[in-house]
């Protein structure tokens, strides 16, 4: 309450009053949020969709007052938008380079640990390949799923688009920097590639482990699962930091939104959504 | 000669000057929009011509990574798709055409006309995200090669975008033939079909054209279609079952990259070079129309 003045004290206490009585389960980093209002827009990298989707819900079943709009794009259109004003926040999949903080002026918050699965489909047999074989796959050089144990059947490559965060972390730390064979086919986001090696039993491609369910079977690095466990111990190398941006200092909101995302609140949303939460 | 729609508004002179104006206004805030899109493409594609980049924009092979940025497999891939989809979109929209306009019972007619005016509203985003879900697995499992998001996929959808395109704008040149044409033909005992083949279709062959090039353009400029369901591999199209990627759709995947990179850059070769295939297309309309004028098979309003 210390942070509240006198002048709002009297609509705030009633409408807090309210909303107390309604929202008994949410309580301290929510209450940055009470006699707020405006919007908030968010653009970028497609990973943290699901995450920022959830904690906006919460924030504006708090209070209707504050606006959140959450949209996709990708890491390049995170860093582009927040950089030209025009969202309050961008998200990016990757720490941003020198060049971009510079040209910028961009403020990073990173929040979560997000490790990058290499995905199949669930009908295939394959579920377990050496960082080698992962990398001759991608090149082009394996063509066939016997080669690496499985089936008689040719590989479906998919890959990400060139501003992809999700791509630079698989392409750095799984790959080593490796070509990736031209007839790959590129899809525009984790839920397109989520969609495409879902429907094709002969396909690979990876994603944010935040984005693995049921309809796709994550691939073991040389028998160590893509988890969050093995992420959050190391032994899971393919992991990046997802990352907040806003241009300078952000504002009261935009400064409670990204509070509420650091608070054990928000750590929670992050887990239930197989992110690690990072602490603040 | 029917009563001039204008003669009441012709009254008023001073209301006359008034709208001059403001479609003068209209007019030359339109074409100076255009004229600055192409100068700024200009301006962005500047640093290419300057610099001696332009040989690695336009070079065979699309690999960022390893320092090569051509766009000539996106060029191939935009044409061969186009012209895919305009081969397989050009005879039925043609028969569907001849059909509601001569051959089908006027009801029937008129029924498939508004079917293809419906046909026109249907977002873009339903045909690729419907071919997503359908297409896709049915071309993977029957072809049993690729992945199924490959040029023949995205043709077959292109082309249901394009079928309206071109059967309404030919059905509009197919009216304003003369309809002495049709009663001289009846007079003389052609049957329809007879009447199509030997009268219409000889008489509206400059309606053929420009229902084509207006069909190529609808399908060269689609983005979602190739963006969604050709796969996106920067490749030549070799068959038709291998993955590609159009001009438009790599300037939507790549749009988002570092703006001081190369890639960034041949976002805007590629665009300069959407911009001038689209003025071709419209300076073969504007050729093609010019000779309608003097065609003496249309009537003369």
């Amino acid at each position: 309450m210390k942070r509240i003045n006198g002048r709002w004290l009297v609509p705030v206490l009633l409408a807090g009053s309210i909303l107390i009585a309604l929202n008994q389960a949410y309580c301290s980093a929510l209450d940055n949020f009470k006699g707020l209002e405006g919007t908030i827009s968010i653009a970028g990298g497609t990973a943290h969709i699901p995450v920022m989707n959830d904690e906006a819900k919460n924030i504006m079943t708090f209070n209707p007052a504050v606006k959140i709009t959450v949209e996709g794009g990708g890491t390049g259109v995170g860093v582009q938008k927040v950089g030209e004003g025009l969202v309050d926040i961008g998200n990016t999949g990757r720490a941003l380079s020198p060049e971009e903080v510079q040209k910028y002026g961009l403020k990073s918050y990173p929040f979560a640990l997000d490790g990058v699965a290499t995905v199949v489909n669930p009908r295939n047999s394959v579920s377990d390949l050496t960082a080698e074989q992962i990398i001759d796959i991608f090149a082009g050089k394996i063509t066939n799923w016997k080669e690496v144990g499985g089936k008689d059947a040719a590989i479906h490559l998919f890959s990400r688009d060139e501003a992809s965060g999700t791509r630079e972390v698989f392409w750095e730390k799984q790959l080593k920097k490796g070509t990736v064979a031209a007839s790959a086919n590129i899809v525009p986001s984790n839920g397109a590639m989520k969609v495409a090696v879902a429907q094709d039993p002969d396909a690979i491609g990876y994603v944010s482990i935040g984005h693995v369910d049921d309809t796709v079977k994550a691939i073991k690095l040389a028998g160590i699962a893509a988890s969050q466990e093995n992420a959050m111990n190391g032994s899971y190398p393919i992991v990046r930091k997802l990352y907040m941006n806003t241009k300078g200092d952000p504002n009261k909101l935009v400064k409670a939104f990204i509070d509420y995302i650091l608070s054990p609140d928000g750590a929670e949303i992050i887990k239930r959504h197989g992110y690690i939460p990072l602490q603040q | 000669m029917p009563l001039n729609p204008n003669r009441s508004f012709r009254s008023h002179p001073q209301l006359e000057r008034c709208a001059e104006w403001a479609l003068l206004i209209a007019t030359t805030i339109a074409a100076a929009a255009i004229i600055s899109i192409l100068l700024l493409l200009i301006y962005f594609c500047l640093p290419l011509f300057t610099s001696g980049e332009l040989a690695a924009v336009f070079s065979m092979q699309w690999q960022p990574f390893a320092g090569q940025y051509g766009i000539l497999p996106m060029c191939a891939g935009s044409l061969a798709l186009s012209l895919l989809a305009l081969v397989l979109a050009f005879p039925p929209a043609i028969g569907v055409c001849f059909f509601a306009h001569s051959l089908a019972p006027p009801s029937a007619g008129r029924m498939l006309m508004a079917l293809l005016h419906f046909m026109t509203g249907i977002p873009t985003v339903i045909y690729g995200f419907v071919s997503v879900f359908l297409l896709v697995p049915l071309m993977r499992d029957w072809l049993q090669a690729g992945s199924g998001f490959t040029l023949i996929t995205a043709a077959l959808t292109l082309s249901l975008l394009i079928l309206p395109t071109i059967a309404l704008v030919f059905h509009t040149s197919l009216e304003r033939l003369d309809p002495n044409f049709r009663l001289t033909a009846e007079a003389m005992g052609f049957t329809p079909i007879e009447q199509v083949r030997h009268v219409l279709l000889p008489a509206a062959s400059q309606g053929l054209l420009m229902a084509a090039i207006l069909g190529f353009g609808r399908a060269i400029g689609d983005t979602l279609i190739s963006l969604m369901l050709a796969g996106n591999a920067a490749q030549f199209p070799t068959s038709p079952y291998t993955s590609i990627r159009t001009l438009t759709a790599h300037i939507a995947l790549v749009l988002a990259t570092d703006s001081q990179s190369m890639a960034y850059r041949s976002v805007f070769a590629s665009g300069l070079v959407l911009f001038l295939l689209m003025g071709m297309i419209n300076f073969a309309i504007r050729r093609f129309g010019g000779t309608r004028a003097g065609n003496s098979h249309e009537k003369d309003d």
